[in-house]
């Protein structure tokens, strides 16, 4: 029994396993990816583009349709192929923030927020998620008259009307800057405490991930490669450094015994001095960390 | 002066159009979100009096609707209707003329709203019905303006197919493009010149109001 059946009956949790065949402008890619969330935490989905980050989103939104899996969200089954069981979107209790907002034009921000609204249950949830997310003074825009951030918090707020149990977020803060990013981050913490969600995230920025995500799943070419918290696995645990930097090499040159590498650090260039073994495998334009021990920076390869 | 011919084709392109409206919509709907091998056959279908000469069209409804063949036949003995000679033919057959006028703004205007819209519809609860009526509907406003006013405006210039299934019959099948035709064939170019006159004066304020309505609900939300 592997750790994913294992677990599957200790506690509420998502269990998820989607195998799908998907047609990309690289070809055919097979999307076979399974793994566990607990409540109320983040997992975050990273990954090159095109390797199927937001299909797994999709599917788990009923929005696309597996070939084979199986997907619980605690004691509920959304999808199984076995059982021919396959809960309509609208039937699933999700929240899904597009990476284009998807915000209704023809709707004032308050209207959206609206729209999404059971008839059944109270507005009040309108008016808190606008104090929340500090919409009040925009309530009457069009969406057009909003910035990115703006609309960014708009749509995290409609998609959380319906108090859903699992929130997907498909690299919805790429398009912002850093301030912003940092600002809606907080945002997105603040929600999933007061409602208790379980997030999903797709995204391509370290910092954000080490920021939200207790789990990350790295997903590459439609398979989960490695799965862990986001220390676990952008660092390197076999050195312990003050310092660290993400860097590209730009230049490699023999000096006796050694090797002088620069590595591009942001717009900077760094100069690090290397072994032949500390090489091995690197060439001008690989990806390393500089970690500084003490006083003597060394580099390590990347295999992010 | 005869005001009948002009009240008949305002009355037809009426009657047209409204019923084009509220069948043109669900199926530039399926259309745009269709996928089937039967797509572009329906299309093409959907297309055909674009390119068809209006008698062609014409010959082949007349043929269908007349009693002597299976359809009109069918249609005589168990709904007791007759089409060919009839104002009712005249709409069935002006809706045909006119269907993609109607569909194609309609479906293309559908096809270019992002396909998120309908999505976070889906995801917030709504039903494909309510996401078309209150979401996409809202959005393709101008579209749908558009395809109302071109198939009342085709339809009002309609001649070759009522000629061929309507005749022209006084009150019933003369409307005023067949009116003007038979006022030149009589060299009464006075009543002609009337006829013409009015369609063009009524065509080009119809036209000119849509591009009208048109410019303001663009800057209502582009502001």
């Amino acid at each position: 029994m592997d750790q994913w059946q294992e677990l599957q009956y200790l506690e509420p949790m998502i269990r998820w396993h989607f195998k799908k065949r998907l047609h990309s402008a690289q070809g055919i890619m097979e999307l076979d990816v399974k793994s566990l969330a607990l409540p109320g935490t983040i997992t975050g989905l990273f990954g090159p583009s095109g390797s199927g980050k937001t299909s797994i989103l999709r599917m788990m939104a009923g929005l696309m349709t597996p070939d084979e899996g199986h997907l619980q969200v605690d004691d509920t089954v959304w999808y199984d192929s076995n059982s021919q069981k396959n809960t309509s979107p609208q039937h699933r209790s999700v929240g899904f923030v597009f990476q284009d907002y998807a915000l209704f034009p023809h709707l004032k921000v308050q209207e959206n927020l609206l729209f999404g609204l059971p008839k059944e249950d109270s507005p009040k949830i309108i008016d808190e998620l606008m104090q929340m997310m500090d919409l009040h003074s925009l309530a009457d825009r069009y969406p057009r008259q909003l910035s990115g951030g703006q609309q960014q918090r708009v749509a995290l707020a409609r998609a959380i009307v319906r108090k859903p149990r699992i929130l997907l977020l498909d690299e919805p803060l790429a398009a912002l800057d850093a301030s912003m990013r940092q600002t809606l981050q907080d945002y997105l913490i603040r929600l999933k405490d007061t409602y208790n969600l379980t997030i999903f995230l797709v995204s391509h920025d370290l910092p954000e991930l080490f920021k939200l995500a207790q789990q990350v799943c790295v997903i590459e070419q439609g398979q989960l490669i490695r799965q862990g918290s986001p220390a676990e696995l952008f660092s390197s645990e076999t050195v312990s450094g003050r310092y660290r930097a993400q860097g590209t090499i730009v230049q490699i040159r023999p000096t006796g015994v050694l090797f002088l590498v620069d590595v591009l650090v942001g717009s900077e260039v760094v100069n690090v001095l290397a072994t032949s073994e500390d090489l091995l495998g690197l060439q001008v334009g690989s990806p390393v960390l500089i970690i500084s021990k003490a006083f003597n920076p060394f580099i390590v390869g990347m295999n992010v | 002066m005869d005001w009948q011919p002009i009240l008949l084709s305002l009355e037809l392109a009426g009657i047209t159009t409204v019923i084009l409206l509220f069948a043109g919509i669900p199926l530039a709907y399926l259309l745009a979100n269709h996928r089937s091998r039967w797509k572009p056959f329906l299309e093409t279908l959907i297309s055909m009096p674009l390119v068809l000469p209006p008698t062609v069209l014409g010959f082949y409804i007349l043929v269908a609707f007349s009693p002597s063949y299976l359809f009109g036949a069918w249609l005589e003995k168990w709904l007791a209707i007759r089409l060919v000679f009839s104002f009712g033919g005249l709409v069935v057959a002006s809706m045909i003329y006119s269907l993609p006028f109607m569909v194609q703004p309609i479906q293309a205007a559908l096809q270019s709203l992002p396909h998120s819209l309908t999505e976070a519809g889906l995801t917030l609860g709504k039903s494909r019905w309510v996401i078309l009526r209150r979401i996409l509907i809202p959005n393709i406003r101008p579209a749908i303006l558009t395809g109302t006013v071109l198939s009342f405006a085709h339809t009002i210039g309609e001649f070759g197919v009522i000629l061929m299934i309507g005749g022209n019959i006084p009150g019933r099948t003369r409307v005023a493009s067949v009116a003007i035709f038979e006022a030149v064939e009589t060299l009464n170019y006075r009543a002609a010149n009337a006829y013409a006159l009015i369609l063009l004066v009524i065509t080009f304020l119809i036209v000119w109001l849509v591009s009208w309505i048109n410019g303001r609900s663009f800057n209502t939300w582009n502001r």
